[in-house]
């Protein structure tokens, strides 16, 4: 079956390819011909006037819960959300059960992956369980399919295991992602400030992440190794990358929407579906993390997409997991600071698609020619609340269900085939 | 027996929730109340045939007492819960367990739990009115109601009051209570502990915080000592206690500062020696024990009240 399509007068967004116009953008065979190619006869048009025509948007922070946790969510169910939301790949993190640390772990994600309706990464752990004591074997993980090396969620607590990490990890092309916490000051359950005193709940202080972001910058400084940063939530970390990129360290760092959307004060009345590690901060935070998504101190926006059923959330907020779904409102939340003019429309695609693809080293992010046909159709108008009803990932954990949401994909593309659509 | 407006309040989670006229009311109601703990026949029949259910979760001698004896003065039926005797240690969910206890239609269920918050996750989950004995760090209403009614009882006002707290306000559900509390009636609430033991942003519920244990107790009308507890989950707070005594303890020359009619109170139970020295504990300016008296009588009036009998 030939997946040969023309998009038609859509405004086509590709910033590696430095395109920003009203086009037509052609697909032939799966893989992208060009802008404004003359359409051969017999080939179906979609009508994308008034549309974005994007890359396809890549979300390199997501946990699918295969293998192990499938009742919360599994390779194809998070899969579905993701094309819901406008996303044509996904990284998942090694938080499963067992742990992502050996080839035949990941050769059987990839397996379940090839049925999925997204591209699926998955990310290696940095050490054996993600126990933070022995290195796991990334040679054979890469062979197997892995992009890249985290011990999410488990932060590493010995530096020198995680300048080992750095150092065996550029052997392979891999980048290390951090989770960036420094776990002997973060026992708390949300921001160490005002609210969580008011509520007395234990707070977890911004130095911990700050601490923990400045180790492994100077670990990628003394190594030469490439170190991302995961779902930066504080100002003093967005300061401390952002000065590390200055002198050339090979950092790269990404956000959470819901750091750049939500404070602390969403934490009323013990709303489970508010905590996430780390937690959501002050405004002045948010602030931070604002402007860094405008002067690209972050490269990319990505979900964290943690999915819980109510057995880990409906109960008190101590004992609630931490995490939120993601992936079917990043592009809407995103778009809201493209409407607050704090990020360009060019910018929402780097963030979302092109800086990603680029510190995974995948072949997405571009429109170029030749590239494989994953696209993403965004109307920046399209009103919907977001309900739980709706909701696509097995999970309903997000705190912003009820609200009203502007802005989504309206049609996503992998290899030429539409996965989701809301198009007539 | 309670004049004034009608009390609407279906559950009392916190002094947050209440305001001032709510908490006039509610010590109005527990003053008229208090005179039934001192007849020879310590009963009345205000809440006969209602089921009460004590839902602790965390040990307490005295708070649990307290609320048995308000509901038994009440002709209340109650029974006890501890996490000893409950499901809890299976696996069961506190709303699991909130359903469970909701089927056999309780009228109140008063909770005291380790977790902030637990009280209002129970509200949502039953029928019957909930009261807060105490959740986590956060608040401890009765508490709070408590200390306001011994203030007013001996100092006739509660407006226009220096009040010192002064010690574990970290981990005090009381500090939370007593700082609302005491701010929401117009008085005004003087900090001070151990920076240790001293929460972030603590200033932005309206207390101020002092450099110094002189400059909080200094002319105050109340002093409101907290207990201490040396360490927490291995978060090494105090080098140790006999240190706490000697550089923030409640001792007599500390209490000299405040004024000459200043009374001294303590939620319990008291650290001897630790927080107050024993000849301040058990000194004239003492209020301790009639803190615990008026606890019953706060305790009837919130029984009372939730029921909504007025």
């Amino acid at each position: 079956m030939s997946a040969s399509w023309c998009i038609k007068n859509g405004r086509i967004i590709d910033p590696v390819n430095n395109i920003d116009r009203i086009a037509d953008l052609l697909v032939v065979d799966g893989r992208i011909k060009g802008v404004d190619q003359p359409t051969p006869p017999d080939v179906p048009e979609i009508n994308a006037q008034g549309l974005w025509v994007v890359p396809g948007l890549i979300d390199m922070h997501v946990h699918l819960r295969e293998p192990g946790q499938e009742y919360k969510e599994d390779i194809l169910s998070g899969a579905r959300a993701a094309a819901a939301g406008g996303f044509t790949g996904v990284a998942c993190m090694p938080n499963t059960h067992p742990v992502n640390d050996c080839a035949t772990v990941t050769a059987m994600i990839m397996d379940r992956a090839a049925a999925a309706a997204v591209r699926v990464y998955p990310v290696g752990a940095i050490s054996l369980g993600s126990e933070g004591k022995q290195l796991a074997e990334y040679g054979e993980m890469r062979q197997a399919g892995i992009v890249a090396v985290s011990d999410d969620g488990r932060p590493v607590r010995d530096s020198q295991l995680m300048r080992r990490a750095m150092e065996y990890a550029s052997d392979f092309g891999l980048p290390v992602i951090s989770h960036s916490e420094e776990a002997t000051l973060s026992a708390g359950v949300m921001h160490e400030g005002p609210v969580a005193t008011r509520l007395g709940l234990k707070g977890i202080p911004a130095a911990a992440e700050a601490i923990m972001v400045y180790r492994e910058i100077a670990l990628a400084e003394l190594t030469g190794a490439r170190v991302h940063i995961a779902h930066v939530s504080t100002a003093m970390a967005t300061e401390l990358i952002r000065a590390a990129k200055g002198r050339g360290v090979r950092v790269s760092a990404e956000t959470a929407p819901h750091y750049f959307t939500l404070t602390d004060e969403a934490v009323q009345d013990y709303d489970t579906n508010t905590k996430m590690n780390p937690p959501l901060r002050s405004a002045a935070d948010r602030e931070a993390i604002r402007r860094a998504l405008a002067d690209s101190t972050f490269d990319a926006i990505a979900t964290d997409h943690a999915p819980h059923s109510i057995l880990e959330k409906e109960v008190e907020f101590d004992l609630a997991a931490n995490g939120i779904i993601g992936l079917e409102t990043a592009l809407p939340l995103t778009l809201a600071l493209v409407r607050d003019r704090i990020i360009d429309e060019r910018r929402l695609v780097e963030l979302l698609s092109a800086r990603p693809a680029a510190i995974l080293g995948l072949s997405g992010g571009t429109l170029s020619a030749g590239a494989a046909a994953d696209i993403t159709v965004i109307d920046p108008d399209l009103q919907f609340v977001y309900t739980a009803d709706q909701v696509v990932s097995k999970s309903r954990n997000s705190p912003f269900l009820g609200q009203t949401l502007q802005g989504r994909a309206v049609l996503t593309m992998v290899d030429g085939t539409i996965r989701h659509s809301l198009l007539a | 027996m309670a004049s004034g407006s009608a009390f609407a309040h279906r559950h009392i989670l916190g002094m947050e929730q209440l305001s001032r006229e709510d908490i006039s009311h509610i010590l109005a109601t527990a003053d008229s109340f208090k005179e039934i703990s001192t007849r020879s026949i310590k009963k009345v029949p205000t809440l006969r045939g209602h089921t009460i259910i004590n839902l602790f979760f965390e040990p307490s001698t005295r708070t649990r007492l307290s609320f048995e004896v308000a509901a038994k003065r009440m002709s209340a039926d109650t029974f006890n819960i501890s996490p000893s005797t409950s499901s809890t240690t299976k696996g069961e969910t506190l709303a699991d367990t909130a359903r469970n206890i909701s089927a056999m239609h309780p009228d109140i269920i008063i909770i005291r739990h380790p977790c902030s918050g637990a009280p209002l996750l129970l509200s949502r989950h039953v029928k019957a009115a909930v009261i807060n004995a105490g959740d986590g760090a956060h608040e401890h209403p009765s508490q709070g109601l408590l200390d306001l009614m011994t203030v007013k009882e001996r100092l006739t006002t509660l407006s226009g009051l220096k009040v010192a707290l002064v010690g574990d306000i970290a981990h005090s559900r009381v500090a939370r209570s007593d700082i609302i509390g005491f701010t929401r009636m117009g008085s005004a609430v003087h900090i001070y502990g151990p920076s240790t033991l001293i929460p972030t942003g603590i200033d932005q519920l309206g207390a101020t915080l002092c450099a110094s244990l002189e400059e909080a107790v200094r002319d105050a009308d109340v002093v409101m000592t907290l207990r201490i507890q040396r360490e927490r989950q291995n978060d090494p707070l105090l080098p140790s206690l006999r240190e706490y005594a000697s550089q923030f303890g409640i001792s007599r020359r500390i209490l000299s500062l405040a004024k000459p009619d200043a009374i001294v109170m303590h939620p319990g139970p008291v650290n001897r020696g630790v927080e107050l020295p024993p000849e301040v504990a058990d000194g004239p300016q003492s209020v301790i024990l009639d803190q615990v008296t008026n606890g019953v009588a706060v305790r009837m009036a919130l029984l009372y009240l939730v029921m909504g009998t007025s």
